[in-house]
């Protein structure tokens, strides 16, 4: 069932994606870009729930050190990605301005 | 701590998440408009912050240590990448984010599968690491040969071999079914290494055979991917707001991608699998067009470009990427601010594919300080070239080929392009008619009302600059 509510959300949410999206005039098509590829590091998220899970700082299993390298490798790409996308896209943005 | 506790903790997570997701939302939102941009990001940015430190609270996170480390190392990388690139590099960077944040989101769901364990997973949480895996893969190395390609690592031009076509699609076809079986029966492990390492070289093959003039697509198609990686990890995590960010972010990635495609008239099929657009013929490089031995062409020089500038009412400079490899965004402003003293309206006319990734020149432009609202997209200007005295074309030449509208057998026919020849006069900046290689004629350059201006794009500028500064 989860999967199933999961799907209406992840198709309702296209919709809305693609409703907002749709009207952005050329000139922004390059921060809205770099904009949402920083929003899809939010998989941040999901690395920080996998590591976290492990009960202590030197992991003592084998199993449990390729869990936390997994995890500490996908906090610190999407790490990148979200700092990194935001960041640079302020950077265009802060350019962009009105004639005086 | 108690049930209840728990539960309202829980409780309050999601809701915060919400909050988060609304920030995105009306952040994507204001990102639509010049004016409210700056502050949407900011917006999504502080989204962003409030879903990672809620997430902190979370019962199942028992350590901190790690996390912290990672996100310190994550965010200074990202943050001295953010502010060291160059506007012209914008491209590379975005693919190699777009690369990163795929691998990430590959590696939660190998993560949760190495955490779980594959026999403690129902179908439906194989199901959505599997495909997490697979999207998450082809957008890492799909990415990296992109960021490759735009770098001048691997060539430009399309690398093609016998069969290639088929065997993506069977290879695609193939990781859908292990996708399945791997649902069907975790018991075999070695579904998972084969989706992994089949995914991996499946990003490699699609992006390998796409010329260099089609990366404003590839790059589009893999921001596209980048979100569906993280929606499909939300799905493994049973996530609500990962799975709304990544759809939102996977639509922006089509929709953009949908444009491309418009913009240069190919379906995104044909770029896929087409293998055309070597080097930079579609984004019109100075030594675009191969040389029309038919074609009466009339030579102009800087001292009569000013004074024809000097007396029209309104000119339009229509750039191309040739300009920017020219590094010349700084003298046509500088070119643009005298006729404007002169009581000369300047307008800048961007074609779709002007740059290398969708609103590429915009961004190029604005760092040369040149306000927003000079630059006119193809609709808009192409409605303003009927009462234009001058064109200056600058290191453009596809986007502006009467052939597109008129010649049904060149390639580029049916291409919108810029309707320049209905203006009182274009000049063309080039450094040579030379035939640079098997290019595409253009009738443009023979016209009766055209006139070309041989020589490097950013010192035939600084000519017209100083040819403006003498006629005051």
């Amino acid at each position: 069932m989860d999967l199933i509510f999961n799907l209406f959300v992840f198709v309702l949410a296209s919709f809305v994606g693609f409703e907002l999206i749709s009207k952005v005039p050329p000139t922004l098509h390059t921060p809205l870009m770099s904009g949402a590829n920083a929003i899809s590091g939010i998989t941040l998220i999901g690395a920080v729930l996998i590591i976290g899970s492990l009960p202590v700082l030197l992991p003592e299993s084998t199993a449990d050190w390729i869990v936390g390298v997994i995890g500490f490798l996908a906090i610190v790409f999407a790490s990148i990605n979200v700092v990194g996308g935001f960041m640079v896209t302020d950077r265009m943005l802060e350019m962009f301005k009105k004639k005086k | 701590m108690g049930a209840e506790t728990t539960s309202f903790l829980d409780s309050a997570i999601m809701l915060l998440y919400l909050v988060a997701t609304s920030f995105f939302i009306i952040g994507i939102k204001r990102l639509g408009s010049a004016a409210t941009a700056r502050s949407g990001n900011q917006l999504a940015a502080i989204g962003m912050l409030l879903g990672v430190a809620v997430t902190l609270f979370d019962q199942q996170i028992l350590r901190y240590e790690w996390i912290v480390a990672g996100m310190v190392l994550g965010g200074l990388i990202g943050a001295v990448l953010a502010r060291s690139v160059a506007m012209t590099s914008m491209p590379e960077l975005v693919a190699l984010f777009n690369g990163l944040g795929g691998a990430a989101s590959a590696l939660v769901a190998w993560g949760e599968w190495e955490r779980v364990g594959a026999t403690g997973l129902g179908p439906d949480a194989l199901v959505t690491i599997g495909l997490s895996l697979l999207i998450g893969s082809i957008t890492l190395t799909g990415s990296l040969m992109a960021f490759g390609k735009l770098n001048g690592f691997i060539t430009g031009k399309p690398i093609t071999f016998p069969a290639q076509n088929i065997l993506t699609i069977v290879l695609m076809a193939a990781m859908l079914v292990a996708s399945g079986l791997f649902a069907w029966d975790p018991s075999i492990e070695m579904l998972f290494w084969i989706i992994l390492g089949g995914s991996l070289l499946l990003g490699v093959l699609t992006v390998l055979p796409i010329g260099g003039a089609d990366m404003p697509v590839v790059i589009s198609l893999l921001n596209s991917y980048s979100g569906l990686a993280a929606s499909m990890a939300g799905f493994v995590l049973n996530n609500p707001l990962l799975i709304v960010s990544g759809a939102l972010v996977g639509a922006a990635g089509l929709i953009l991608t949908n444009i491309m495609c418009v913009a240069m008239n190919r379906s995104l099929l044909n770029v896929l699998f087409g293998g055309f657009g070597g080097g930079d013929s579609a984004t019109g490089a100075t030594e675009g067009a191969g040389a029309a031995t038919d074609l009466i062409i009339k030579e102009t020089n800087a001292d009569d470009i000013a004074i024809q500038c000097g007396y029209a009412d309104k000119v339009v400079i229509v750039p191309g990427y040739g300009l920017a490899v020219a590094q010349a965004q700084h003298v046509v402003k500088e070119v643009a601010t005298l006729l404007e003293q002169k009581g000369v309206e300047v307008l800048y006319g961007i074609h779709p594919v002007a740059g290398r990734m969708p609103g590429h020149m915009n961004v190029l432009l604005a760092e040369a300080d040149v306000p927003y609202d000079q630059l006119y997209d193809m609709d808009q200007v192409n409605s303003e070239f009927s009462t234009t005295d001058v064109v200056l074309i600058i290191g453009a030449n596809d986007v502006v080929n009467p052939a597109a509208k008129s010649n049904p057998g060149s390639p580029i026919y049916g291409m919108p392009v810029l309707n320049v020849q209905e203006a009182g006069r274009t000049i063309v900046f080039k450094r040579s008619l030379k035939p640079g290689f098997a290019g595409i004629e253009n009738e443009l350059f023979g016209a009766e009302k055209n006139q070309m201006f041989f020589g490097d794009a950013k010192k035939s500028l600084q000519d017209l600059v100083r040819a403006l500064k003498e006629n005051e």
